[in-house]
């Protein structure tokens, strides 16, 4: 299939058109912010401040007289930031872990996969949230310890679908003729097992992409990740929880913020397991 | 029925070894990564007498594994370390919190379980017309809702704009705590239709696909032309056999809910555990921290336990996987 009709079909995809849209107008708030937002994110300016939404302040001002649009858009950075890192250590540990599993399998070395996939299922019994209240105890709060345990939490997931979905591939003939021509299991899980089971791992990546979202605006909310003054979805609730009787606003605009961003990523998770791979899609 | 023996045994060793792993990997995180517990808990600025002292109290003169056996000896007697801030023992504390929590947890499980049901059988009932594009468009907004801002918009609502109930706390469940049992229910309802809606939008989807994928079974085809109408059919004999994937599924979600009270007990400020281990965060409570943690954990691998031997019960074909 062309590229062209894959485009084609993608945006026909209705989930995939809206997620695609919501997805892109995140990444382009981010983008945005770095060089231009309407007002300084850091100004403060107390006489102007819990402001409802004007000509001048679209959204209104904060408790310090801060845009709440400029602190929207930067926040957004936040949230990338944490999707991207806490994605990137749960693929690049899980998918290594996976593969290995799987190769090991392969080659009649049971054990390893055995124990790799043990060792995983005891990660599972830490939800992101106790590890990073774990992390947090001891190394004080902060947005790398919840980057951190938001990635350690990622790292059995992807390790579970790598492993699940490589079996597969390596059941195949091809394998068993690129074996028969001397390929040794990393050329193989290279060269045939990676490209065969990338869709998968995409659409894991993208929904993965929306719970580290959903999980860093939780721990900001609880005052454990990202640190003031850097702008967060989740410490702008925190903020405007105190705030509710006098300014019940501020309390709905991070919250639909993280809403469309999960939602938006979601959805072109989903289109895309449809698009990827259609097999599946028949099934549904 | 020969076979669930030594499925149950296997199980149950894989159960152990994961509660002992889980509790190895607490301890190394909470007492041996930070260098000196005493350190973190009393800060930089702490005396070297007050390091000691505390170091005596806390029992860090010892070697690492004695720590670690009596601790876990202590947590399976029930004699449990003092914590730091409160100086009683961690097992009373969360006994304490747990009336709150538990009652917590289980009305969101109830709601969460209900709302699915007649959602997910909705939906698979009308498939593809309305009603069940509705519902799935509603619970992919469910799902993209973070379970505390859910529960700010809900106080928004009935506490500042309605005034209905209050903002938040706990009122105790009897008249001597200055509450009563429905007042404690009703503080509860907020924060459990809270932590609910997110459970409710995945399940409901699990259960409309499970529901889909038994009604094209053969056994289904052969009912409807026996005569039975798709209503019957789907009472009869798709509910149970779908019940699987979704019990499995609710299963799950009640550790999801133990660790979404964490977040929901401190957007209401409910005494639960959530908010002890918050608090004891803010406090450097580490005993109370590896406590909390290692009861939340336990909590995790036990429902997931239950959850195999159930399904296992239920389906006897995965038993000799």
């Amino acid at each position: 299939m062309s590229a062209m009709s894959l485009l084609a079909r993608a945006f026909r995809h209705k989930s995939f058109a809206v997620g695609f849209t919501l997805t892109a107008l995140l990444v382009l708030a981010a983008a945005m912010s770095l060089v231009w937002t309407p007002w300084p994110w850091a100004e403060i300016d107390i006489p102007l401040k819990l402001k409802p939404p004007t000509a001048a302040h679209w959204l209104g001002t904060d408790q310090l007289g801060r845009d709440i649009l400029s602190l929207l858009l930067v926040g957004a950075q936040n949230s990338i930031v944490v999707g991207l890192i806490a994605v990137g250590i749960g693929l690049i540990a899980g998918v290594t872990l996976g593969c290995v599993a799987a190769a090991s399998r392969a080659s009649g070395k049971l054990w390893v996969e055995e124990l790799i996939m043990r060792a995983s299922d005891f990660t599972f019994a830490f939800p992101a949230l106790l590890s990073a209240i774990m992390l947090t105890a001891i190394y004080g709060p902060g947005l790398v310890m919840s980057i951190v345990a938001i990635g350690i939490f990622n790292v059995p997931v992807f390790a579970r679908i790598t492993r699940g979905a490589a079996n597969a591939v390596w059941t195949r003939e091809f394998i068993t003729a690129a074996r028969a021509a001397g390929k040794g299991p990393l050329a193989i899980t290279v060269d045939h097992v990676l490209p065969n089971i990338a869709s998968q791992l995409i659409v894991q990546a993208t929904i993965s992409f929306a719970t580290a979202i959903l999980a860093e605006a939780a721990l900001s909310y609880l005052g454990l990740g990202t640190q003031p003054p850097q702008p967060s979805w989740g410490r702008m609730l925190n903020e405007a929880q105190t705030l509710m009787f006098q300014a019940p606003l501020l309390a709905v605009y991070p919250g639909l913020a993280i809403m469309l961003s999960v939602l938006g990523l979601n959805l072109m998770g989903d289109g895309l397991r449809d698009l990827l791979d259609p097999k599946l899609a028949r099934q549904r | 029925m020969s076979s669930f023996g030594p499925f149950l045994a296997k199980r149950l060793l894989t159960f152990l070894a994961t509660l002992a792993v889980a509790s190895v990997l607490v301890f190394v995180v909470l007492e041996l990564l930070p260098g000196n517990a005493a350190e973190v808990i009393l800060g930089d600025t702490a005396t070297p007498e007050a390091l000691a002292a505390l170091n005596a109290k806390l029992g860090l003169d010892q070697p690492a594994f004695t720590r670690y056996l009596r601790w876990v000896g202590g947590l399976l007697q029930g004699d449990t370390a003092h914590s730091i801030s409160y100086d009683t023992p961690t097992a009373e504390l969360i006994a304490e919190r747990l009336r709150v929590t538990l009652p917590l947890a289980l009305m969101a499980m109830v709601l969460t379980v209900a709302l699915a049901l007649g959602l997910g059988l909705y939906a698979a009932s009308r498939h593809n017309k309305i009603g069940d594009v509705g519902v799935m468009a509603a619970s992919q907004v469910g799902i993209a809702i973070p379970n505390f801002w859910f529960a700010i918009l809900l106080i928004l609502l009935f506490a500042v704009h309605l005034q209905w109930v209050s903002a938040g706390g706990f009122p105790g469940w009897t008249e001597d705590d200055g509450g009563g049992l429905w007042d404690g229910v009703k503080a509860l309802i907020l924060p459990a239709i809270a932590l609910a809606l997110v459970q409710a939008a995945i399940l409901a989807r699990v259960t409309r696909s499970a529901v889909l994928d038994v009604m094209r079974e053969d056994f289904v085809r052969t009912a409807r032309a026996k005569g039975l109408s798709r209503r019957q059919a789907l009472w009869r004999h798709v509910l149970r056999n779908a019940m699987i994937p979704v019990l499995t599924v609710a299963g799950l979600q009640f550790a999801n809910l133990i660790t979404g009270t964490i977040v929901v007990e401190n957007v209401f400020v409910l005494p639960g555990i959530g908010r002890l281990v918050f608090q004891a965060i803010s406090n450097r409570d580490l005993i109370v921290v590896r406590d909390v943690v290692m009861l939340l954990a336990g909590v995790v691998v036990v429902v997931n336990f239950v959850v195999d031997v159930l399904y296992a019960v239920i389906d006897p074909r995965l038993r000799t996987q």
